[in-house]
Order: structure tokens, then C-alpha cells, then sequence
């Protein structure tokens, strides 16, 4: 038997941070980064005697959410206690929703790579707090715990098990990434935790029941959510192929080892005792505020993409990908706007840009080139300045942040020799010194001589150290070989 | 209901409160007494009544999403009874 | 100056027969002197008492003050005071000083009154006699040997020794009303909401309600004018109007009716307190109220009701005491789980260890439904039985508690016995309905107290006539053998 025999299952739940200002329940600052413990207030501390009031744009993102994603929205919801013990926990339980959720049963399309799209159901979001974090640097053999992030508003996005491979559960990610950055509810950074992917996993024979499923926690990139279910999708297939059983557990994956394993302290006693919230009452919201919201709703994936085939008339791989994601999207059209030539900037977006934020793990609002900077670029490599080659050093040159774009050009001698007497002078030279290949040319076959032909283009660019423009170099060649026939 | 020795020590985890050897009958004696007082709510006929969990039938208030709360780390970390660098330190933590 | 009401310390600062600093004095001597006896404070403060004394003297001087402006008082030990311990009756917050006042503090803070001290408690609230506090019991004035009441029995017993004029409290199942009946004084638990609970350590976050003690319903009038007010830090605090409590305290009674439910006046009811009740009623009748007989019927269900609801609830309230920001950690602790284990098993005493256990059991998984669940809809009923009664009376009177106060150690170890002396105070709680007693007679020779339950938001009318009943009567002129 191979893998092929096999149908992945997966659901995800997505810990998606809202972009407050303060916390889902005090007035303490949201801000990432700051020093450990300042942003911790008495009731993100659990002191005693201290209560909750909910933020009310916490409340307005959540129903944001629930509109973009074709959900109900929960008109009464409340909040209940989750009960369990651990450091980064001040009130050793977490405020959340269980029985009557903000946002209710909803869907989102996912676009495959055949091009052909899947709809993913939601089975509900909920508002909740996030916990503190807890550092294991050795302080005498302790851990520290850093409560600045505890009290952070949250909903967890928890899908029906819809999706049948890593590449569905990415695109599944990322389409909620585009939304949650479209909504403008989450600001989308991964790599400080804004979202958070819980991965359920499990395998089972084509047209079997639901086997066994694990729970892979805290994925915080796209490529390790892929990597991870790779991981787990393999072993859950060697177990099952040896004659063993999956155990029900939750797994922590390791990016930089790439390695996976079961995280057995956190399973013992697992009864939450969950009930509801004596501090906070039910939140009541009505149709007036739903439809007001609707109405305001920014642009959505879907609706930007599709804009993107026609309005630029991209690709609809190119619209895909650049609709998606709300910071590629801005990026493309402020470039757009400033110079034109959307085929162009979406190469470049989609190409050397997407590479580079890759490679240095930024964020596109981090990005060192900006719209203005790459704007520029563009209009040179459109005006022949310089040549596609040249562009890439210069876009290196920019991300290095060794100045503008023309400046770069200028420094670099980068510019590209169009002067056609210039050009007509290399030739000529060329000939001369070539003089048993010129021979050889016009003794050849006519079928082979635009092979040849690249021999003297090759010697001409050499000449010119690469700024000659290879079209204007080509056609001149052509005509004088043409001439000497 | 009658509470036994392993009801007492999953609740004791669960709470986690350490309950020694020699106080675990006296507990579950208490607790069985407390739960018999209870069990008296069985009598009591609550088909289609709706759970209370407020005494009064209000909703939710709210706030506004403003920035209210100084940093007050060195009043807070006073409290604590092991602190370095700012955090509060525990025996180590082990995911 | 020990006898005077709150009403007359205020005339007597308004007509400069004293100072507050004297005034404030001669209550600090006297608890230095006396409090021995009654262990009823766990912190004194005379430094912040005598600079808060100064500060109101210096306010009187220049002008027009709030009437509570340079009265002493005491506050129960569960609000928090900036600066000031703050334990709850216990071990677990023995170092614990607040960097924040309770709403209910700063409201007095703001209108000028002096904080004598700390009162002493049961542990966390949870207790019916004040034996559960880690600072030792507190003694009833009318009988050393005697019980107070709890949890507020430092409060009460403060007031009934004439230590200070007035105390706050809080109220979960009956934590005001047993003690200030024990004790023979007056005690108002305000409707759910009245009184911002911010700052206010919890026990049963859907039960707790702070109110006033002291000796005379008009005091606890001056009083509830202070402590109540919206609070926006508190979710369930209530966005209403607070009327002035003394306004109509004089009012007429004529045309009120007062309901008396046959379940309060049952065979549990001790002989001596249902006649004493009897002739308070008769008295009301007198000044024109119309008795009449009501049902309560689920009223039995209502401490088991309480006892699910009231430790689920604190089973999770009380999770926070885990060592790790404040308060009590063990000894060197082993590894991360002992921390927990021992902190908690250490820093907190049987009884607070026992509800938490019970709370935890009553919502673990199977047991949910057939006890929290159940509990819920047993406390719909419950409410329901009420808003039916407020349909045909005005307010309903009965018992505070079955008995006067009991001696030390009378309920041994069985903690059943300990709660049924809330069965007539817990619904109120449940209901979230105001009640109050007041002193009503004595039963040999201690104190017993009458309920006043009224409907929701209902205050004024409870202290209207609890006030023209004490315009009539002397029981609350009675003070503890031996204080005179």
C-alpha cells in the first residue's frame, strides 16, 4: 500500500489577534514588543477584586469577521470560563466563548492550483483572550513569565474538517489571512504571533469513517503549517501501515528542526469545567448593527481578485495570488498607479519582491524596496534604460538601501547604451574582427544562420560590458550581415 | 453520591490543591455530605426552565477601545513573590 | 461619643462639638482598649485614620461637606485599599497590599470618611461564624463564647461593640444580614448591581453585593448613599439613578402590605425569634401595613441551589491564588506542578479548600447538567417564586436567621449544619433581590434579627420601614453586656 491509498482529513483553528488598541477586557496597550510586564495591567494580572468590561471594537471586528465569511452572526452571545492551570494563565481559566459563540456557522472558497476552487466551511468563531508568554530562558533553572500579551483580544476560527490536503489547508490559511488583513482586523504579521494555526490531522481509507486525529499546535508561517502536516501525515501513515493505532494527542512542531512531538504534559486531566461568565453578561447586538457593518465592509479577496483579471487584466493565477494578500494587493496597485504596467509590476511583486521577503522573513509593509522605489524601476526597465539583468542588480542595490533607483543606475554606470552610432560603431568593429566567421556566415545555409547569428550579438553585448540594449543590438547585426549577403 | 478516594484525587488535580494521605477520607466525607445537601435539587422539576446564570436580565456593557492603563510593572512585580528582569519567575515551565 | 448614631457624629462635627481627629481618637483608644476581646479587626490604620481625620477637618473648615465627611468607619477586610493589607481572612494574602482601592472604598474616601481599620472575616467570605479566618475568631459582644455570624462578623461585631459607627460588609448568602442579626445591629445587602463590586475580592461573582452595617436603618441609609453608585469597571453594575436614601425614610406606612412566607416560619424556626417577629409585625401593623400570608414554595431548594452555584463559581474565582504574581507561595518548591499543589493546599484553610473541591466537582465533566445546569434552573424558580410574591405585597418580612448565635465549635465539623443557618438569607442572593435585618428582640439574652426582603431596587422602602419600626422600638438601642 502507498500513500496514494490514503485520503488526508484536515481542520484547522486559527488564532487570529485583533487589531485593538487595548485589551479585549482593559485598557492596556495592545502594542507588540514592549518591555516585558509593562503592558500588564491589574486585571491582566489577575489582582484580586478586578473585573472585565469587553472592548466594544474587539466585539465590532469579531462581527466584521463573521459578515466576510457568509456566517450568522450570534445576536445574543456570552462568555464562559475555561478552566485550567498554567503560568502565562493569570486567572487560571481563559474568558472565551463556548456554547453561544459571536460568530456562527459560515464558509470561504479557496482557489486550487488547477484553478478550479473548494468551499471550506467554518463551523464558528469566537472571541476570546489571549494568554502571556512564557520565556524558558534559565533564570537559576526557572522560567519567566511575561504577562503583556495576556488579556490580547482573539477569535478562534475553527473550520469543519473540509480539507483534504496541506496545499487546501494553506490555501485555507491564506485566504483567511487575506480577509482578516482585508477587514483591516488583524494587521496578519506571523512571525509575532498575530496568527496562529492549530492543525487537526488525521487519515483514513476513501470513503471510511473519520479515523483518529492529532492536533499539531501554534503553526506560525504557511510553510511550517505545510511541513507539519507533511510530517504528520507520514507518520500517521507508517503507524497505521504497521499494524498500529493513532493515539489522540496534541503535537508541537519544531521549524528550525523541522521535527514533530507529542506534548504529553498538557494532556493530563483535560476537563476544563467550562461555565459561563459571572463577571460579563450576555452581549446583545441587533440587525441595525449587523447592516451597518455590512455596508461598510472594505473589499474582500474574492471581490479583489476578480477586479484584479479585469481591471489590470492579470492572469487569474496572478489575480490569485496578489488578491489574496492584502499587503501584496496594496502593494501592486500604489506601484500600479504611479507606472502603469500592471503585467510588469505583478512580475516583479510576485517575483524578486516575494523572493527577497521570503529569504529575510519581512513582511511586505517591511519591505525595503517601496512602491515609489519599484515604481521607478519599472518605468526604466519599460524605457530600455536598463535591461531586465541590470534591473535585478539594481533592485538588489535598492533593497540594500544604497540609494534610489536612478542613483543606483547613475553610480553603476548601468546605462543602457541605446545611442545607435555607439551600437552601429561596436558592430562594425565586430566584423572586422571577425572575419573567417563573417565567411562562414554567408557561405551557410540560410536555415542556419540565425544560430549563428547569436555568435556576433554575444561578441557586440561583450564589447559594450552588457549596456548595450540586446534588442538594438540584434536587429543592427542582422541588418548588416544582411547587407554583406 | 458517594465520593471515593480517586474522585478526591482528580479533584485535588484539578484544583490543584495537594490533599495528604491522611486528610483524604476526612474530605470525602465532608464533600459527600455537602453533595447528599445537593442531591436534593434532583427533586425539583425544571423541564423547559432556562439556566440563570445573572440574577438580573441585563446585557453586556461596553468600552471604548482607548488606552487606559499606565505601566505599573515595579508596583505589580513588588507583589510577587519571585521576580528578575522584569518577570515574574516560576519553577520551570515544560510544554 | 461611642453611642452616638452616625446621623448625630455627623451633626456633632457640623456643630464643632468635636473634631474629626478627636472623634477619630477616641475610636482608636477604644479599639486599642477592647478589641482583644472581640478579635473583630484584622488591621488597624491609625496613622492613615488620623491623616484622613485632618484632612476632613481641614475640608469642614472650608466649607460646605457630604455628610459622611470625617465619620469613622471600618472596612471589611475583602475590599481592597491602596497601600493597606488586604487578606480576605487569609493566609493566602497575608503580605498582600494593594496598588488600587475598591470602588466602594474610594466612594467613602471621597466623601471624606476615616478608615479606622480592617475588619476581621471568614476566610474568602466562605463561613457562617467567622471560624474559617486565618486571624482567629471573632468574638460575639453580646457573648465572648458566642459566635458573631460570618462572613462580615468583624464588621458586625466592630458596630456592636461600639468600636465604629458604621462597617462595611459583602453579602453572598447572607454574610451581612446573619452576623448584623447575631450581633444585633443593622445590615442592608442591596439589590445585585447597586454596589460596584470592583476591587471587591470575589467569592460568587453572580452572589457578592456589598451594603452597609450599622446601628440604626437611618445610618444605613447615610451609608448606602456613599456605596452605591454605576461603576463602568464593573459589567454588572447597574447604569441607574441612586436616589437619596433618607429622603423617604419617614414616610407613612399606611397602605403597605407586607408579605410573610409560611416556608420562613417553619419548624426550623426557633420559638423565642418568631414571637419576637410576631410583635415587630404587630407593631408594623400598627403603623398601618396590611400582613399577609404568602409561598415561597421553592424555598427549600435554595441552599442546595447555593451550594452548587456559589463554590462552582469560587471554585473559579479563586484559581488566581496560585502562587505565581502575589500572595502565599510555598517553600522550594520542587518543579512547577508542587508550586501550585502546596501554595494552594498551604494558603488556604479547610473549609475555602472544600468549596473549591465541590466547585470543580459540580462542573467536571458528566456532572455538569445534573448539578450546575440544574442549579440554574432551580435558581429561575427560585427568582420566579419572588417576582409572583412582589405582585401582591410591597415587601416580604421574616427571619434572618433560625436561631440567636450558637457557641464556638457548636456545628463541630459538619459543614451541612454550618449552612443551613443561611436557609432563610441565601434566595435573596440567588434572586438577586435587596434585604436587610434588623434587631428585633433578644432570645436568651442574644440578639435575633428580622428580614426585610424587598423587590428589586426597592432600598428606600425597605429603610422606610425599617427606620419608622425603629422609631417605635428599642431593640437596636440595645448594646452588648458590659460596654456601658
Amino acid at each position: 500500500m502507498t500513500t496514494t491509498d490514503w485520503e488526508i482529513v484536515i481542520g484547522l483553528e486559527v488564532h487570529t489577534q485583533l487589531a485593538t488598541r487595548s485589551k479585549i477586557f482593559s485598557g492596556a496597550s495592545t502594542a507588540f514588543g514592549a518591555e516585558p510586564n509593562t503592558q500588564a495591567c491589574a486585571i491582566d494580572l489577575a489582582m484580586p477584586g478586578t473585573l472585565p468590561v469587553l472592548n466594544e471594537e474587539a466585539l465590532r471586528m469579531a462581527v466584521m469577521f463573521g459578515i466576510a465569511v457568509n456566517a450568522e452572526i450570534g445576536k445574543t452571545s456570552a462568555f464562559d470560563r475555561k478552566n485550567y492551570f498554567y503560568p502565562d494563565l493569570p486567572k487560571g481559566y481563559q474568558t472565551t466563548q463556548l456554547e453561544r459563540p459571536i460568530v456562527g456557522a459560515g464558509y470561504v472558497d479557496i482557489q486550487r492550483a488547477d484553478g478550479s476552487s473548494k468551499r471550506i466551511r467554518i463551523h464558528h468563531a469566537h472571541l476570546e483572550e489571549d494568554a502571556g508568554k512564557s520565556l524558558h530562558e534559565d533564570f537559576h533553572g526557572m522560567s519567566g513569565i511575561d504577562l503583556n500579551r495576556a488579556g490580547t483580544p482573539l477569535i478562534e476560527i475553527v473550520s469543519e474538517p473540509d480539507m483534504r490536503s496541506a496545499d487546501e489547508a494553506v490555501a485555507f490559511a491564506r485566504k483567511l489571512h487575506g480577509i482578516v488583513t482585508a477587514l483591516g482586523i488583524c494587521d496578519g504579521d506571523m512571525s509575532q504571533g498575530s496568527m496562529r494555526f492549530d492543525v487537526n490531522i488525521s487519515i483514513r481509507r476513501p470513503g471510511a469513517g473519520f479515523g483518529t486525529r492529532t492536533e499539531t499546535k501554534n503553526l506560525n508561517s504557511f510553510r511550517f503549517m505545510e511541513r507539519a502536516i507533511a510530517l504528520e501525515v507520514e507518520r500517521q501513515i507508517n503507524v497505521l501501515e504497521e499494524g498500529g493505532s493513532i493515539v489522540q494527542e496534541t503535537r508541537l512542531y519544531d521549524g528550525d528542526k523541522d521535527t514533530a512531538r507529542s506534548m504529553r504534559s498538557k494532556e493530563q486531566a483535560n476537563d476544563y469545567r467550562y461555565f459561563p461568565c459571572p463577571d460579563l453578561l450576555p452581549v446583545e447586538i441587533d440587525d441595525a448593527y449587523i447592516e451597518a457593518l455590512r455596508a461598510d465592509l472594505p473589499e474582500l479577496p474574492d471581490v479583489r481578485r476578480q477586479r484584479f483579471v479585469q481591471q489590470y487584466q492579470l492572469s487569474t493565477y496572478d489575480a490569485d495570488v496578489l488578491g489574496c494578500d492584502t499587503g501584496l494587493a496594496t502593494f501592486f496597485e500604489t506601484t500600479t498607479l504611479q507606472c502603469g504596467n500592471a503585467k510588469l509590476v505583478a512580475n516583479w511583486v510576485m517575483g524578486e519582491l516575494s523572493a527577497k521577503l521570503n529569504s529575510t522573513g519581512l513582511d511586505i509593509r517591511e519591505s525595503r524596496v517601496t512602491p515609489q522605489g519599484l515604481s521607478t524601476l519599472i518605468t526604466r526597465i519599460a524605457d530600455q534604460s536598463i535591461s531586465n539583468n541590470m534591473a535585478k542588480q539594481v533592485f538588489e542595490a535598492m533593497w540594500n538601501g544604497e540609494g534610489d533607483c536612478d542613483a543606483i543606475i547613475a553610480a553603476r554606470g548601468f546605462q543602457q547604451m541605446s545611442d545607435s552610432d555607439a551600437i552601429a560603431t561596436l558592430v562594425e568593429q565586430v566584423i572586422a574582427d571577425n572575419a573567417q566567421q563573417i565567411a562562414n556566415y554567408i557561405k551557410a545555409d540560410a536555415s542556419k544562420r540565425p544560430k549563428m547569428l547569436g555568435y556576433f550579438v554575444g561578441q557586440v553585448m561583450k564589447l559594450s560590458r552588457g549596456q548595450a540594449n540586446p534588442q538594438q543590438v540584434n536587429d543592427m547585426v542582422l541588418s548588416k550581415l544582411n547587407a554583406l549577403l | 453520591m458517594t465520593i471515593e478516594r480517586t474522585d478526591i484525587e482528580k479533584l485535588a488535580e484539578l484544583a490543584r490543591i495537594d490533599i495528604t494521605e491522611q486528610n483524604i477520607s476526612a474530605t470525602a466525607r465532608s464533600i459527600s455530605e455537602i453533595l447528599a445537601l445537593v442531591d436534593q435539587l434532583q427533586a425539583a422539576r425544571t423541564e423547559n426552565i432556562e439556566p440563570m446564570a445573572h440574577p438580573l436580565d441585563a446585557t453586556q456593557r461596553l468600552r471604548a477601545d482607548c488606552v487606559t492603563e499606565n505601566d505599573r510593572r515595579e508596583d505589580f512585580l513588588a507583589l510577587a513573590p519571585c521576580s528578575e528582569s522584569g518577570l515574574y519567575l516560576v519553577p520551570r515551565v515544560i510544554d | 461619643m461611642h453611642n452616638l448614631t452616625l446621623a448625630e457624629l455627623s451633626l456633632g462635627l457640623d456643630n464643632r462639638d468635636f473634631s474629626s481627629v478627636e472623634l477619630t481618637q477616641f475610636f482608636l483608644e477604644r479599639i486599642a482598649t477592647l478589641d482583644q476581646r472581640y478579635n473583630s479587626f484584622i488591621t488597624v490604620t491609625p496613622e492613615l485614620a488620623l491623616q484622613q481625620a485632618q484632612a476632613a477637618d481641614r475640608r469642614r473648615t472650608a466649607g460646605a461637606v457630604p455628610a459622611m465627611c470625617g465619620v469613622p468607619i471600618v472596612h471589611k477586610d475583602i475590599f481592597c485599599t491602596r497601600g493597606v493589607r488586604t487578606s480576605c481572612g487569609s493566609k493566602m494574602l497575608d503580605n498582600f497590599i494593594p496598588p488600587y482601592d475598591a470602588t466602594v472604598v474610594a466612594n467613602f474616601a471621597a466623601a471624606g470618611a476615616v478608615v479606622l481599620g480592617k475588619s476581621n472575616m471568614d476566610e474568602f467570605a466562605m463561613g457562617s461564624s467567622n471560624e474559617t479566618s486565618y486571624y482567629g475568631p471573632v468574638k460575639n459582644p453580646w457573648d465572648t463564647g458566642c459566635v458573631p455570624g460570618g462572613s462580615s462578623g468583624g464588621s458586625a461585631a466592630a458596630v456592636a461593640a461600639r468600636l465604629t459607627p458604621a462597617a462595611t460588609a459583602t453579602d453572598t448568602g447572607g454574610s451581612i444580614r446573619q452576623p448584623a442579626a447575631l450581633c444585633g445591629i443593622t445590615g442592608l445587602k442591596p439589590t445585585y448591581g447597586r454596589v460596584s463590586r470592583w476591587g471587591m475580592i470575589a467569592f460568587a461573582s453572580s452572589l457578592d453585593q456589598a451594603g452597609p452595617m450599622a446601628r440604626t436603618a437611618q445610618d444605613a441609609a447615610l451609608l448606602l448613599n456613599v456605596m452605591a453608585s454605576f461603576d463602568p469597571k464593573d459589567s454588572t453594575s447597574v447604569e441607574r439613578d441612586v436616589p437619596d436614601y433618607t429622603a423617604g425614610i419617614n414616610s407613612d406606612l399606611t397602605g403597605l402590605t407586607v408579605g410573610l412566607p409560611r416556608e420562613y416560619f417553619d419548624a426550623g424556626l426557633n420559638p423565642g425569634t418568631e414571637r419576637a417577629l410576631r410583635d415587630a409585625v404587630a407593631e408594623l401593623q400598627k403603623l398601618g401595613v396590611t400582613v399577609k400570608d404568602i409561598s415561597l414554595p421553592h424555598s427549600a431548594l435554595s441552599v442546595p441551589a447555593y451550594y452548587v452555584i456559589a463554590p462552582a463559581e469560587a471554585s473559579a474565582n479563586l484559581s488566581r491564588f496560585d502562587g505565581v504574581r502575589y500572595g502565599y507561595r510555598c517553600a522550594d518548591p520542587e518543579d512547577l506542578r508542587d508550586m501550585y499543589m502546596r501554595s494552594r493546599a498551604e494558603g488556604f484553610g479547610d473549609e475555602v479548600k472544600r468549596r473549591i473541591l465541590v466547585g470543580a466537582y459540580c462542573l467536571s465533566a458528566g456532572y455538569y447538567d445534573a448539578y450546575y445546569k440544574k442549579a440554574q434552573q432551580v435558581r429561575r424558580l427560585i427568582k420566579q417564586d419572588f417576582v409572583a410574591a412582589f405582585a401582591d405585597v410591597d415587601v416580604i418580612i421574616g427571619p434572618t436567621c433560625p436561631n440567636p448565635a450558637f457557641a464556638f465549635g457548636a456545628k463541630g465539623d459538619n459543614p451541612v449544619a454550618m449552612y443551613l443557618e443561611d436557609i432563610y438569607t441565601i434566595a435573596t442572593n440567588l434572586a438577586g433581590l435587596p434585604g436587610m435585618s434588623i434587631p428585633c428582640g433578644l432570645v436568651d439574652n442574644k440578639p435575633v434579627g428580622l428580614q426585610i426582603i424587598g423587590n428589586y431596587f426597592d432600598e428606600a422602602r425597605m429603610l422606610n420601614i425599617a427606620h419608622r419600626l425603629q422609631q417605635v422600638t428599642d431593640w437596636h438601642t440595645h448594646t452588648a453586656p458590659g460596654l456601658n
